[in-house]
């Protein structure tokens, strides 16, 4: 037997035999299910717009203001959503992310309102910092917890944190009494967005260019690296439709948030503040990205790098697909089930600081029902509830989905019982015709 | 074949129960290196259990393990893989919805300088590998649940010999296999003999077991009936051992 490395020709993923679509799909690889999503979402953004201008006489949805607040409405659902990616594909479930937000925003709220002022002095730069670590880290216990009683104990998953979306949820009441507690840290109230709470248009093309430069990248890297193993490489006009593609998608959406202004009112509030002079025909001061939509962004890319390019990940997914072979394979399964909850509690804290900041006040209902639109999310995008399956990205699409149909619903004055109703159909239909295009593609 | 030196292996009086069942019940049987040890006995006899003690699945009740002369503790597969101790378990032990790449290096991962995944230098080897053991094997970028019943095998015997294992064990690997492929695991433990790895071969093939291991060892509801050379014995005295459980006369 010899040692005789398969000596494949340099060849491509063009396919000239195939009709046009087909060969498209294939030259570019692109995941057909991601399309899919992206045209749900195009269809409920459209539909509602449409369905707006036709029957109220204006479509608010299109609008840079509406997808701006969107975007802001998203992120905490979205940040959430990346970890129950990873309990779901491992087989497990967590119902109690929205309580942990209640808890860890609580626990944040009485922190940097009550507590730390009096030791560093009100309105002090560290505050919001000692809150963010203090918050982030709680949620990281009370997940490492729920994850030991999962994988050490033996107690299911489902309750397990059905347990805890009862008990964090007393909690969070019994902290302040069921008081509410605001305003909140006028530094932390930025992550939450809002006028301040973004980046501003210089801020935004920064960050633009960068994802930009970030892409031609990654194609390049990609294509240098299948080039050095001899793998197929995608056509060269292939790479330069997802180039454009990209980055075209990116300086787009630079644009929609540039295109939405600040309010009069806070142009006064600065312009008063900072001694300028409103000039007659008024300023234009763009918000660009909100801070927690960058936070989600920045998590998105970091989840994805965990669940893709890391041993980590790798675990997580071998889990999923056969537990006992991970563990034949040397995979300390329990821990990682702890540490996947506790990451979960992570992430939740982090969804507890946006949230709150949001509102700029900690409630104990903070959260509430989050976890079901969690779930929704991550299952919508993609992810398998029978386990080994799901992607980062298809969970923050599917929190946009999640998120379009709720603020589409409010925008057109759909009442909350029919908003229930639509939700409800929505996730059923969705795994449906995911189970379908599964075993289409099969 | 006495006064080899030391044994490779060397599992003494291993015992384990479920429940109430012994399903193995005091067994000692030992590996030289560069030999194949066939292990034969109805279904449900004990012969996978007996080996994931070896394998680090299950802890053992009772019983040492011996590897080179000295005592080891295997308690889990982790402990295995460092004693150098390969395993194709009778179920394959895949993870269906990962590449065969991915399913190869499970848990030994090719890492990239800043401690990423190579999975680029994985798919590789894992094409290299594969093109030795089974090179019509064509479906790299599949999850292996896309995968026919032996090429899953092929990918699960890949594994087990990528790693520079020294002793090897196989629970019935060419089950799912066609007849050239078959072929191709004899003529590949014919190869890790001359290399000189131990290997327990789990077979129901009484032909199989003849033509391939130097001795033959036969369980009997967890217990073991006895050991003997192949060259020694006819099929029928197999028969009989692993049917009645019964000592040919002039057994090793
Ligand atoms: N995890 C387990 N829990 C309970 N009983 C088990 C377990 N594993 C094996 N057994 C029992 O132990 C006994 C031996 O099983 P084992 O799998 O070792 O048989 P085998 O000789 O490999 O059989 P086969 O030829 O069918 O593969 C059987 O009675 C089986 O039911
Ligand atoms: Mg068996």
């Amino acid at each position: 037997m010899t040692d005789t490395t398969p000596n494949t020709p340099l060849e491509t993923t063009d396919d000239p035999n195939l009709p046009p679509i087909a060969r498209f799909l294939k030259a570019t690889e692109i995941d057909t299910r991601l399309l899919g999503m992206i045209g749900a979402l195009m269809l409920i953004w459209f539909g509602f717009h449409f369905y707006g201008a036709i029957v109220n006489g204006q479509g608010f949805f299109l609008t840079p203001r509406n997808l701006w607040n969107l975007s802001v409405q998203t992120s905490s659902i979205g940040i959430m959503a990346t970890g129950m990616v990873l309990v779901i594909v491992t087989r497990n479930i967590d119902l109690s992310v929205g309580a942990l937000v209640g808890v860890t925003a609580m626990v944040m709220g009485i922190l940097q309102v009550e507590i730390l002022p009096q030791y560093l002095g009100l309105g002090n730069g560290a505050i919001w910092i000692v809150t963010v670590i203090v918050g982030m880290s709680l949620g990281a216990c009370i997940g490492a917890f729920h994850g030991w009683l999962i994988a050490y104990r033996g107690i299911p998953a489902f309750i397990v944190t059905l347990g805890g979306l009862l008990v964090w949820r007393g909690c969070a009441f019994l902290a302040a009494g069921g008081k509410t507690i605001s305003p909140v840290d006028e530094t932390f109230a930025l992550l939450g967005g809002g006028p301040y709470g973004a980046i501003g248009s210089t801020g935004s093309w920064i960050v633009g260019i960068l994802a930009c430069a970030g892409v031609l990248w990654l194609l390049y890297s990609g294509r240098q690296n299948r080039r050095q193993h001899g793998f197929a490489l995608r056509p060269m006009w292939a790479e330069t439709f997802l180039g454009v593609l990209g980055c075209g998608m990116i300086l787009g959406s630079v644009l929609l948030v540039n295109a939405y202004p600040w309010p009069k009112g806070i142009i006064r509030q600065y312009a008063a503040r900072n001694n300028i002079t409103v000039p007659e025909e008024g300023l234009f001061i763009s918000h660009g990205f909100a801070i927690p939509v960058l936070i989600l962004i920045a998590v998105g890319i970091l989840m994805t790098i965990l669940m893709t390019r890391t041993r980590f990940g790798r675990y997580v997914f071998a889990i999923g697909g056969n537990p006992e072979a991970a563990a034949l394979a040397g995979i300390n399964t329990r821990w990682m089930i702890l540490k996947i909850f506790a990451l979960m509690g992570m992430l939740a804290g982090l969804a507890g600081v946006v949230a709150s900041a949001r509102l700029n006040s900690a409630t104990n209902a903070l959260g509430m029902l989050d976890e079901l639109y969690v779930i929704a999310a991550a299952v919508i995008g993609g992810t398998s509830l029978a386990g080994g399956i799901g992607t980062i990205y298809g969970a923050i699409l599917g929190a946009l989905v999640m998120q379009s149909l709720q603020t589409g619903m409010v925008l057109i004055g759909f009442d909350t019982a029919i908003q229930q109703i639509v939700v409800g159909l929505v996730l059923v239909l969705a795994v449906y015709l995911d189970n379908l295009y599964r075993s289409k593609t099969k | 074949m006495e006064n080899r030196g030391t044994p490779l292996v060397e599992l003494r009086d291993i015992s384990i129960a479920f429940g109430g069942i012994k399903a193995v019940d005091r067994v000692s049987i030992d590996l030289y290196p560069g030999e194949v040890v066939g292990l034969l006995g109805h279904n449900g006899a004990g012969k996978s259990t007996l080996i994931k003690c070896l394998s680090g699945a299950y802890q053992k009740d009772a019983g040492e393990v011996y590897i080179n002369g000295e005592k080891v503790t295997i308690n889990n597969p982790r402990d295995a893989r460092a004693h150098n101790v390969e395993t194709i378990y009778q179920t394959l032990a895949l993870a269906d919805n990962l590449d065969a790449a991915s399913n190869l290096f499970l848990g030994r991962e090719i890492v990239t300088a800043t401690g990423t995944l190579d999975d680029a230098k994985m798919e590789a080897e894992t094409r290299k590998i594969m093109h030795r053991l089974n090179p019509n094997f064509k479906k790299f970028s599949d999850p292996v649940s896309a995968l026919s019943g032996g090429q899953r095998q092929s990918v699960a015997i890949a594994r087990a010999v990528y790693f520079n294992a020294k002793i090897l064990i196989m629970d019935e690997p060419t089950a799912a296999l066609g007849p050239q492929e078959t072929q191709m695991v004899a003529e590949l433990i014919h190869e890790l003999k001359r290399q000189g790895l131990g290997i327990f071969l789990i077979d129901h093939d009484i032909h199989a077991v003849m033509e391939l291991c130097d001795r033959a060892a036969v369980m009997k509801n967890g217990a073991l009936v006895g050991v003997v050379n192949v060259n020694e014995v006819t099929d029928d005295d197999l028969l009989g051992m692993i049917i009645l459980g019964k000592n040919p006369a002039k057994a090793a």
